[in-house]
């Protein structure tokens, strides 16, 4: 036996699993309150009593710890056109893992600047202009952001002809500095991996003594990356597997949280007509938005804003009353659990919306032109309309009583230029595995695919989801 | 001559005609030219993004199916709008409906504020000559 423990320090609950990777399988998984305003450490203890009690004391040769605690990866991105190089560095940060509080396009002004000091980012992303484009407008924000209070990093990756420039003005300032390659180094053209090892290596560095998790530097192997950033590593390894052994091929995962739906797609995206062309950016192959207005329990409201009280109304079967009860006790008690057979519809209802809504968010349109030649489609972003398979995580999916049918209702009557996944199979990350996943990836590739593909591969499907 | 110049190129509006888009790609690249080919059905706004990101000297503007003169309504203003001031604008090929005396049809359309207006049957080497003459005085 050959155990590894996987941490998963989580703003609400610090969830372990232990692996053994000579078996290929999972010796157990227990979970505590994450204890992030006293000492985090008292979470830690509780979760790893629980684990023991259920598979005996044992020896790990190697414990790996992802955190989103204490608010996540919290990034502020700032570039110059934004369905160009802002979008590009937006792609870059979600990445990575983190949370976009806030992007900038264009030169900063001074409102902005009062922003980003009181938003006070983990860390701030400036790009702006291809290589060889435009480097007045980054040089410039370099000169505002040099002169913002605070010591956040800051990661330059724009147009390289301003990297000296924008590096020097920061060295001069509170700010520590970071450099990558450019995030749109040619027009249209994504390169997110470099940003997101300087990223990686910031929050390694960094992020993590700030926030009171470095004190346990001497019983782990370190906090490796932010928890989103785990999930993507496994979502990406269950996909396209190793050199040894083929992974299940395009998915979609969806985690629907109590304050943020995070969508996630690996999938080339590509126009499956041949009367179609794809316009604007082309999208990351591994692709994650976060939606921080929409969630089933703090971003309630956000998922009503967005969808329509009268389309939380449709889903649900509620009358305005009953809804709006609900609502106000959600308000309350954000904790709060569905009790009655009205708390079960109106949650089903937010969770069918928030789905919706994150996958509309997330996958590509289509515009029908007119053309003297003929009707032609103009697509903008990823066309998932292929992808036949859904994972489904976070709390309110792994604990519904029909999963499957929550994701196949939002997205029945989705208008057909919105480019979502139309059929498709679900499978739920019922052992809540993925993050633990995606650090084992980085430690035992293979024994990470066997588990992954145990919990999550074909013959999986349907008996996981019901 | 000096540094490499950028060009922003590219066939406006629903227009699908992508063989005179290769053509021209190809032939501003061999004369030295940066070329940005953003293809066909290119927006307004998109020549634009893409000429602030890649600080362009130059937009291009192609149109084969006729419909040139509504997809071109207002493009100065709008290059002016976005801080493009000055950026040099041509536009190319058949750009009006049906047969129209080309002074006239020039006229038109440099009163919308293209510096350049090339009608059907222009060679790439003309092209290359004004963009040369225009960015380079050569």
């Amino acid at each position: 036996m050959q155990p590894v423990l996987l941490i998963d320090f989580g703003s609400t609950y610090t969830k372990l699993t232990a692996v053994d990777t000579q078996a290929r399988s999972i010796l157990g998984t227990a979970q505590a309150f994450t204890t992030a305003a006293s000492d985090i450490s008292i979470g830690l203890e509780q979760a790893m009593q629980r684990l023991t009690e259920k598979t005996g004391p044992l020896e790990f040769s190697a414990r790996l710890a992802c955190s989103s605690a204490a608010g996540g990866l919290r990034m502020v991105a700032c570039g110059l056109v934004p369905a160009l190089t802002a979008k590009a560095a937006r792609f870059a940060a979600f990445g990575a893992g983190a949370k976009v509080i806030q992007t900038y396009s264009y030169e900063l002004t001074e409102q902005d600047a009062a922003e980003i000091a009181r938003i006070n980012p983990d860390i701030l992303l400036l790009v702006g202009g291809i290589d060889g484009g435009n480097s007045d407008v980054v040089k410039a924000n370099a000169r505002v952001i040099a002169g913002i209070e605070g010591t956040f990093p800051v990661v330059f990756a724009g147009n390289r002809a301003a990297l000296a420039d924008c590096r020097d003005t920061l060295a001069a300032s509170t700010h520590p500095v970071y450099t990558a390659s450019n995030v749109m180094p040619t027009l249209g053209k994504l390169d997110a991996a470099p940003v997101q090892q300087v990223i990686r290596e910031i929050f390694l560095q960094r992020i993590i003594q700030f926030k009171g998790l470095s004190q346990f530097s001497d019983i782990l192997d370190g906090i490796l990356m932010p928890t989103p950033a785990a999930v993507l590593a496994a979502l990406t390894l269950l996909s396209r597997g190793t050199s040894r052994r083929t992974g299940i091929g395009d998915l979609v995962a969806v985690d629907l949280g109590g304050a943020t739906t995070d969508v996630y797609s690996i999938a080339s995206g590509d126009p499956i007509n041949p009367s179609t062309y794809l316009h604007g950016l082309r999208e990351p192959y591994v692709k994650r938005t976060v939606e921080g207005d929409i969630g089933m329990r703090y971003s309630a409201h956000g998922v009503v804003e967005a969808a329509g009280m009268e389309e939380l109304l449709h889903v649900s079967g509620l009358t305005e009353e009953q809804a709006a009860q609900g609502l106000a006790a959600i308000d309350r008690d954000p904790s709060v659990l569905p009790q009655t057979e009205q708390d079960q519809q109106l949650d089903f209802a937010l969770a069918v919306l928030a789905i919706r809504l994150g996958l509309i968010r997330h996958a590509g349109t289509l515009e029908e032109i007119y053309t003297p030649s003929g009707p032609m489609f103009r697509q903008t972003g990823k066309d998932l309309t292929q992808v036949g398979r859904m994972l489904l995580t976070g709390g309110a999916l792994i604990h519904a009583e029909d999963a499957d049918g929550i994701a196949q209702q939002a997205v029945r009557t989705v208008d057909p230029h919105a480019l979502v996944p139309r059929h498709f199979d679900t499978v739920r990350d019922k052992r809540y595995i993925l993050s633990a996943m995606g650090l084992l990836a980085g430690h035992d590739e293979d024994a990470a695919l066997e588990i992954l593909l145990q919990h999550f591969g074909k013959e999986e499907t349907h008996a996981a989801a019901k | 001559m000096d540094a490499k110049k950028t060009l922003v190129m590219g066939v406006i509006g629903a227009d699908v005609h992508a063989v005179g888009n290769q053509i021209l790609n190809y032939a501003f690249r061999e004369a030295g030219f940066n070329v940005i080919n953003l293809g066909v059905m290119v927006s307004q706004e998109e020549y634009i993004e893409a000429a602030i990101e890649s600080a362009a000297d130059a937009i291009l503007v192609s149109s084969l199916y006729g419909h040139g003169e509504l997809d071109c309504q207002g493009f100065r203003d709008k290059c002016d709008e976005a801080g493009l001031k000055g950026i040099l604008l041509y536009v190319g090929g058949n750009i009006v409906v049906g047969k129209q005396p080309f002074e006239e049809v020039e006229k038109r359309f440099k009163a919308m504020g293209f510096d350049r207006v090339f009608g059907p049957g222009t060679t790439p080497e003309e092209g290359i000559a004004a963009l040369k003459k225009d960015l380079y005085g050569a």
